[in-house]
């Protein structure tokens, strides 16, 4: 079973086509990325698949629901971290998970909100409130929060966007460990060598379409690049 | 162009949005169309008050007094002979008069004996808002004009009586008719302040409540979409019916507490204000709100605030940030002030029929008239209108979740966008 599967995805707004006609599978604990320039699309697909979205055509499939029929079963198993996303500014790092974990299982509410506050390592600052928190520590909050819920696929947009080379490593680190619990991970992101570091599969974006997928290592021996990033340039290039 | 030509410009760009000048025209066009409203009163006050006469007295004074009245006001009915009091009545009623006059068979000879004559003046009130309460008080300067015409007379004829006569020789013997009631020994004016210190609270609150919890509404809405929450919000496990429900509910919890403090201080306010005219009971005529008054009165509150809060989340949906609140805030103040004021000016039965019919369509409107409606036990009219809204509050829950199952919270209408791109092309061709 595979934990995502898009085909001939299509997704306008208005008279935008946004993504035209994509196809993409995932399979179950994968570390899956999307990578492309700005307006390529990236988001709109983080989107359709986090049951934001409504798509204009085709199908989209997480863990065998489907995403126009069975919105609220997947919501059940997907976590979803926007970029630039935000908390409640009144409420306290602590008072924010459990929020969160409230609308899930009651009887893993404790544990859920206790492992957030570990992924998240913000120590004593945990009971501060969020608008007094850097842009690094709401970061690692929201973090906590998508992968507290054990999610079977977590999708994360940009999740390193605006963080430093420490709290960026720190993530990266535990995007690999969660993945390896057996979530499910579908992330977009602009740095190429954060994608080839976590990433087991990508898929370059560009116009809507998917111009190239494969295994990183696979598209640099097919390209004769050093690093993705080379991969990327030839490939939006050609 | 110089620097400060370019800033210049750019602000005025930035400024000249339909957002900026929209509430300045619509504030401007309702108060051009209550300033006309008000100069049609004013003028109606210029024309002769319509009364009736019933002169039973045929001497000297109540000649002066008759006489008076004739000039000073249009006569619809005239007799001699008190029996004819309910045709007399019947008559004013018909021409829209303000009241009848009976002059007793005593009048004369009391004001002779060194007391005040009696001068008997049946109101007929035809509404309980402040521009009501003008038609009267021209009659009430017409009973002033008789008082100083036959204080002229008793002076020139050198009749020797007690000077606090002279100076007062009638005494008014006042009977109000209102809504097929019988308020005896009030004026109109005096039942008016004694209905406005009843009623005026709950529009007052109602406005102040659907504007506080309204933009509490609209301020949640917007910072979810400023801080990028809502995203986050969409994607848990949560019915969209929950999060528009559990808004709309918590909204209303604040308003209710806010409307409860109001209430204890306006209460205070308006039972000071009921001692200072006289400390008349409306009670004594038998207008009191009962204990089904009270519990209507509160489901009325509690749907149009429902109502309000509804279409706040509507309006939120459109926000965009925390500026757009104050844009988006305007409708709702609007629909709150029109209401409290046309309420507080004038009787809903007396307005033109399309401005009632606007009243009547503005869901706030209910709740401020429930409480006039319901001391005079029309409960047709309050029970149609709780229904109106509750069906107002349900339309607009349900479009409020429509759009929550849409990409429109998200992306906005791109309908709009496209109109406003076909529209920008147009300016600059």
């Amino acid at each position: 079973m595979f934990a995502i599967e898009v085909k001939n995805l299509v997704k306008h707004y208005g008279s935008i086509e946004a993504v035209k006609g994509i196809s993409f599978d995932v399979k179950e604990g994968e570390i899956f990325g999307l990578i492309g320039p700005n307006g390529a699309g990236k988001t709109t697909v983080l989107r359709v698949v986090s049951t934001l979205l409504k798509i204009n055509s085709g199908s989209v499939k997480i863990m065998n629901y489907d995403m126009e029929k069975e919105a609220d079963k997947i919501r059940k198993i997907i976590s979803y971290l926007p970029e630039d996303a935000g908390a409640y500014k009144n409420l306290t790092g602590r008072a924010y998970l459990q929020f969160i974990a409230n609308f899930f299982d009651p009887t893993q509410n404790k544990q859920m909100v206790q492992q957030g506050i570990e992924i998240a390592e913000l120590g004593e600052r945990i009971d501060d409130r969020v608008d007094t928190y850097s842009k690094g520590m709401m970061r690692r909050l929201l973090v906590g929060r998508a992968l507290m819920t054990n999610p079977k696929l977590a999708v994360l947009d940009e999740p390193t966007s605006g963080l430093d080379v420490i709290n960026s490593q720190e993530i990266r680190k535990l995007i690999k460990e969660t993945a390896k619990k057996g979530t499910t991970i579908l992330l977009s992101s602009h740095n190429m060598l954060e994608v080839e570091y976590l990433c087991e599969r990508i898929a370059l974006i560009a116009g809507g379409k998917i111009v190239e997928e494969g295994r990183p290592k696979t598209l640099m021996d097919k390209y004769d690049a050093d690093n993705v990033e080379e991969v990327f340039m030839r490939v939006v290039h050609q | 162009m110089s620097a400060l030509g370019n800033i210049i410009k750019k602000e005025i760009r930035e400024l000249l949005t339909p957002a900026t000048f929209l509430p300045v025209v619509i504030i401007a066009i309702i108060f051009g169309s209550l300033g006309s409203s008000i100069q049609g009163v004013q003028e109606g006050a210029k024309e002769k008050p319509i009364v009736g006469l019933i002169n039973e007295d045929n001497s000297t004074l109540s000649a002066v007094a008759a006489d008076v009245i004739n000039k000073s006001a249009k006569v619809v009915f005239n007799s001699t002979s008190e029996s004819d009091k309910q045709l007399g009545l019947d008559a004013v009623k018909k021409e829209k008069g303000i009241a009848l006059i009976v002059i007793p068979n005593n009048f004369t000879e009391e004001i002779l004996n060194n007391r005040s004559g009696p001068l008997e003046v049946y109101w007929i009130m035809q509404g309980a808002g402040l521009m009501d309460s003008i038609s009267s008080s021209v009659v009430e300067y017409l009973i002033t004009n008789i008082n100083t015409n036959i204080s002229t007379e008793l002076i020139q004829r050198d009749i020797s009586i007690n000077a606090t006569v002279v100076l007062s020789p009638t005494q008014r013997v006042e009977t109000t008719y209102f809504k097929d009631r019988e308020f005896k020994g009030l004026s109109p004016n005096t039942l008016n302040g004694m209905l406005s210190s009843q009623s005026l609270i709950v529009p007052i609150i109602m406005m102040l409540i659907i504007m506080m919890a309204g933009s509490i509404v609209i301020t949640s809405m917007a910072l979810e979409k400023e801080n990028k929450t809502l995203e986050t919000l969409l994607t848990l496990p949560v019915k969209r019916t929950s999060i528009v429900t559990g808004k709309i509910i918590a909204a209303a919890i604040i308003g209710l507490v806010l409307a409860v403090i109001y209430m204890i201080g306006m209460g205070y306010y308006f039972q000071g204000l009921q001692i200072s005219q006289g400390g008349v009971d409306l009670a004594d005529y038998g207008l009191a709100l009962k204990s089904q008054d009270f519990l209507l009165m509160g489901v009325s509150l509690f749907v149009t605030l429902i109502a309000a809060l509804s279409l706040c989340m509507l309006l939120g949906t459109f926000a965009k940030n925390y500026k757009s609140i104050q844009t988006l805030t305007f409708p709702i103040a609007m629909f709150a002030l029109i209401p409290m004021f046309i309420t507080m000016f004038t009787d809903f039965d007396n307005l033109p029929l399309g401005l009632k019919g606007l009243v009547f369509a503005i869901p706030f409107s209910h709740t401020m008239m429930a409480p006039k409606a319901l001391l005079f036990g029309d409960y047709l009219f309050v029970i149609s209108g709780i229904a109106y809204v509750a069906i107002f509050a349900i339309v607009m829950i349900i479009i409020v979740v429509w759009i929550f199952k849409t990409d429109r919270l998200l992306v906005g209408s791109t309908r709009m966008k496209k109109l406003k791109g076909q529209f920008l092309k147009i300016k600059k061709f």
